[in-house]
């Protein structure tokens, strides 16, 4: 009775290959958008040389990585040390599958919907990625066998693990007004500007900045801060090893951008459109690539205030950030979750107490 | 053979030979991340049978969660196959005799249990999917389910209550915070 659908099967393969590609291409980039981005705010010009405005520096800083010696320290354990780097990158790739990028295409009648997978878990299937994002650090940084790195990669992976309980409690907050868990629900819910920052302003607030320590960046970089720790978690790595770490916070940064976009900002509705009369009058594939496009750029916003903030906000201290995250985002959170049950309960009892 | 047949054999092995490397590695950071190696495992065979929810959670809590703690332990202690304490041969023994046992019973209850008529559902069945998993927990069991959940809060109190150093508090920044004055 089951016989194999094949169509599907190329189709999320090319879905896959085409989000991964991108994913990858937009982080190269965001390594010179990040390099720009710092010149500009201390007045300079940033990377100029390969190429016209530079746009060939991450080539050139890629081939850079791999050209150099690849080192694994000998006091080191081998296969940890080489599986740090690679789990790092994989747990930023998978995150990817299921952001509904888009509405969907036609083609040739068939209906291309441009998400990897619609499980009805979405979201926690990202919660659960992020949790294992932790081993990525904490692995390299123990394999290493160095005091500097493991003490980087325990402050980083006890920061990722506080943060991600307020990170949780403001989703709740937002999980009780949409009723879902599936991202793709939810964007639609969010169509024609009823976005979710709207009515959980102080929701997004919490989950902005556990993105910002969920992905290691400043002013929650305590696991790199070299004043401290030398280079932090990956102070053994070399050539391409290095290259993956580094990588990685960028695949994140995109992926987190992504996320915060789909759950506070309509993901890929056209603002101030009515998409659905838009797509019936020029077509449906045409309405899905503006999709992608405003999708993509509500994304670089998230990435540029990224950059905006390491280059403005300096590094926190270690008992500042536990205190932050304990003592004042978790109430927060606590608070913001049970205002937003009340009003709920509220609203199914027709405003009647 | 299916997919889900592929699936389950691929897990079930990967289950039991990460479970088997648990026990017999060396070095317990490499025993911890088998251990993550079984969950991750055990949550596929979740998917498989449709339980999604519990699989994620399983992910979250178990192998994101507790893990990273265990693994923050055995790093910090440092531990490895020359400074682990060899132990007592009788209690070796006693260790194998005690496992054994278990076994024994696992498998006299198991023989007795009518397992044909309870074959697992698999790709098809929704009771594990998030709707039917809310409305079991928050309306047929929720007595019971707050109840433990008060039990969690007081297990946690009483860590605060137990782990906090009285005189560490007080001398860790006597005069307000005077770093690098």
């Amino acid at each position: 009775m089951m016989h194999f659908d094949w169509v599907l099967l190329i189709e999320k393969c090319v879905l896959i290959l085409i989000i991964i590609s991108v994913s990858l291409l937009v982080a190269m980039y965001e390594t010179l958008a990040e390099r720009k981005v710092a010149a500009w705010m201390q007045d300079r010009r940033g990377p100029s040389r390969a190429g016209p405005w530079g746009i060939f520096q991450p080539l050139a800083d890629g081939m850079k990585l791999f050209a150099k010696e690849e080192i694994i320290p000998t006091s080191s354990s081998r296969l940890l040390f080489v599986l740090g780097p690679g789990l790092a990158m994989l747990t930023a790739m998978m995150t990817s599958a299921v952001v509904p990028w888009s509405s969907h295409f036609v083609i040739g009648g068939h209906v291309v919907n441009m998400q990897i997978a619609d499980v009805n878990i979405g979201i926690l299937y990202i919660f659960g990625v992020v949790s294992m994002g932790v081993y990525g650090i904490m692995i390299g940084g123990w394999a290493s066998n160095n005091k500097f790195s493991l003490l980087a990669a325990i402050r980083g992976a006890s920061q990722i693990i506080s943060y991600e309980l307020a990170m949780g409690i403001s989703i709740i907050a937002l999980l009780m007004m949409s009723g879902t868990l599936s991202l793709r629900e939810i964007v639609e819910q969010q169509q024609n500007g009823h976005y979710y920052i709207l009515v959980q302003p102080l929701g997004f607030l919490i989950f902005l900045i556990c993105a910002f320590a969920e992905c290691n960046r400043t002013p929650f970089d305590l696991s790199e801060a070299e004043n401290e720790l030398n280079f932090g978690y990956h102070q053994e790595y070399s050539s391409m090893k290095l290259g993956f770490y580094l990588f990685a916070e960028y695949v994140n940064m995109f992926i987190s951008g992504a996320v915060m976009a789909t759950l506070y900002f309509g993901g890929y509705d056209i603002p101030f459109l009515n998409d659905a009369a838009w797509g019936a009058h020029h077509g449906q594939n045409w309405l899905a690539i503006f999709q992608v496009v405003v999708f993509f750029l509500k994304i670089a916003c998230f990435i540029f205030f990224f950059m905006w903030v390491r280059w403005t906000i300096p590094r926190f201290r270690y008992d500042q950030l536990m205190k932050l995250g304990w003592n004042v985002l978790i109430p927060l959170a606590l608070f913001n979750m049970l205002a937003t049950g009340f009003i709920v309960l509220l609203h199914q009892n027709h405003w009647h107490f | 053979m299916g997919i889900t047949q592929v699936l389950f054999w691929f897990l079930s092995i990967m289950a039991i030979l990460a479970a088997i490397l648990v026990v017999i590695s060396k070095n317990p950071v490499h025993s911890v991340l088998w251990l993550i190696v079984v969950f991750v495992a055990i949550s596929g065979h979740y998917i498989l049978l449709d339980a999604q929810f519990l699989a994620i959670v399983n992910l979250i809590v178990y192998a994101g969660a507790i893990m990273v703690l265990f693994l923050f332990v055995f790093m910090l202690m440092n531990l490895n196959a020359e400074t682990e304490p060899q132990k007592n041969r009788w209690l070796k023994i006693a260790g194998v005799v005690t496992g054994g046992a278990l076994l024994l019973v696992l498998v006299a209850a198991l023989k007795k249990a009518d397992l044909k008529a309870q074959i697992a559902e698999m790709n098809k069945g929704d009771i594990g999917l998030i709707h039917n998993l809310g409305v079991t927990l928050f309306h047929d069991y929720v007595v019971p389910f707050e109840i433990s959940s008060v039990l969690f809060l007081s297990a946690m109190v009483g860590v605060v209550v137990i782990g906090r150093n009285e005189r560490e508090q007080k001398d860790m920044w006597p005069h307000g915070n005077n770093y690098g004055a």
